[in-house]
């Protein structure tokens, strides 16, 4: 990034390093929540339909994880990827796999307690016409993760505000590499050490800006997807 | 058809990382280094110039000369680059590095606001300026985080015959953090702080801050590159990093050192073939 430039001068002149830097931002933590999706929604409605013992206090940890202290999660991340750790063989800390790894966890509790929320919610409502139907378990799962999507987008939308804003994770596992694993947030923690302050807050509105611009999509498509479903 | 839609994005952004991830893997290494390395912008100059050459691209991971060590020891980096002399030897001692080969050095000055409370700017007497700094309790900011500049810092103070770690006071603020955050700390709290000339020459947020005492023997800050133990840690990318090693002290490498210049100024001097360095 070249020294003393504006954010708003990079946004207009369209600087590579801003750009790559803004691209890797929304990879990594779009697919971070992709995956704690593709696991956590299952899971969520797992939680919320079935009973078993020791569910209550399972379901006030996962509640209490969705405060888990990215640093914290990066840490141990980072001890179970390093080349001394229990996987050490894949090779891939200070990689963008490493982070997307790193912010899946961190955003899984939040998928898992907002969409059993949902779900269990849900469930109360449709509950007498599904048993009476004879619909089993993984009948349920489907149909209430289907019934529930526009809801649950807004999980996803919580799960990516997280990832998104974070910096403790990615600047542990990712190394806050030039040109590879550098993100908004570790780009702006950087520009702050360096006491470029001017340019530290006019990347962080480029953050915000690029955070609602997701959210602005996820509404849209949810008013569409609302407005056909009837 | 949104959960359909969604899943559909999600593979293809995952497919991408996994291309991308692939391609990067392409003759490249790691080196753990410090933050002043970075900071001063000194590998922003030096890395194009040798990618150049060889199209090996180097992956920095900057931290404090301790944690780039530690990096080094876990096997996390093929060749760490840092600056205290000390560490360095115990770390090739201990094993985990083959051999340590020394690079530049650069000189640390002392920072502080330009009202200079403790009356000490301008002396080219560092431990007689810790002495008085340390007698009028003018605020001080240490970094805290064992880094190179830490270490030398605290070897300082054990040269003006003070014994930190009993004599510290409320003047005295350890803020474990690196050296930005450090002169941010010093800017916005007047206080006086130890810097690489590197970082300070970078910094843009100075406030009321100038250089108060410079150009002591003591203040001058020795850098080592050493190639991670391959015995220890068989993935070490060894031909690559050697490569790296081996052009950083050759005639080519120097110059693009000594050539890096901020105002004009040269942040960094080559002194690979020095004896003791």
């Amino acid at each position: 990034m070249p020294a003393g430039a504006s954010a708003l001068e990079m946004v207009l002149t369209g600087d590579p390093g801003l750009y790559s830097i803004v691209g890797l931002s929304l990879y990594v933590s779009l697919s971070a929540v992709a995956l704690a999706a593709i696991v956590g929604f299952p899971l969520g409605a797992f939680l919320a339909l079935v009973r078993f013992p020791g569910r209550g206090p399972l379901v006030v940890v996962i509640n209490a994880f969705m405060g888990l202290p990215p640093v914290v999660v990066g840490l141990a991340v980072f001890l179970l990827l390093s080349r001394s750790g229990p996987l050490g063989f894949l090779g891939i800390l200070f990689t963008p796999r490493a982070m997307i790894f790193a912010q899946a966890l961190l955003v899984l509790p939040i998928i898992v307690a907002l969409a059993r929320q949902t779900i269990e919610d849900l469930w109360a409502e449709y509950r007498d016409e599904l048993t009476a139907m004879g619909i089993g378990p993984a009948g349920r799962v489907a149909t209430l993760l289907w019934d529930g999507r526009f809801s649950l987008v807004t999980t996803l939308l919580a799960g990516f505000g997280r990832a998104a804003a974070e910096v403790g994770t990615v600047m542990i596992v990712g190394g806050n590499i030039d040109g590879f694993t550098r993100m908004m947030t570790t780009a702006i923690a950087l520009e702050t050490s360096k006491g470029d302050l001017p340019l530290a807050i006019g990347l962080g509105l480029v953050l915000i800006t690029l955070v609602i611009g997701v959210n602005a999509i996820a509404w849209g498509v949810r008013r569409v997807g609302e407005l056909r479903a009837g | 058809m949104l959960n359909r839609r969604l899943i559909f994005a999600a593979t293809l952004v995952l497919a991408g990382g996994i291309n991308g991830a692939a391609l990067a893997q392409d003759k490249s290494i790691v080196v753990s280094s410090t933050t002043s390395t970075t900071d001063s912008g000194l590998f922003g100059h030096i890395l194009p110039l040798f990618k150049q050459k060889t199209g090996i691209d180097v992956k920095v991971v900057s931290q404090g000369t301790g944690q780039a060590l530690d990096t080094g020891r876990r096997g996390d980096s093929d060749a760490v680059f840092v600056h205290a002399k000390a560490q360095e030897e115990k770390f090739v001692a201990e094993g985990f590095g083959v051999k340590r080969f020394p690079v530049m050095y650069n000189d640390f000055i002392l920072i502080g606001p330009k009202s200079d409370p403790a009356g000490v700017k301008g002396g080219k007497d560092i431990t007689a300026a810790l002495k008085t700094i340390k007698e009028k309790g003018a605020a001080f900011i240490s970094r805290g985080d064992k880094s190179g500049t830490h270490t030398a810092e605290l070897n300082l103070w054990k040269a003006a015959g003070i014994d930190i770690a009993k004599d510290k006071g409320d003047w005295y603020k350890e803020i474990g953090q690196g050296m930005g955050a450090a002169l941010n700390t010093a800017s916005a709290s007047n206080g006086y702080v130890l810097s690489d000339r590197g970082t300070w020459l970078n910094f843009k947020n100075r406030g009321e801050l100038d250089v108060i005492v410079e150009g002591d023997r003591r203040l001058f800050n020795q850098y080592g590159v050493i190639l991670v133990n391959p015995e220890k840690h068989p993935h070490v990318k060894k031909e690559l990093s050697q490569a790296f090693i081996d052009w950083l002290v050759s005639p080519e490498g120097q110059k693009a050192i000594a050539d890096y210049k901020v105002n004009g100024q040269q942040l960094f001097f080559p002194n690979a073939g020095a004896p003791g360095a």
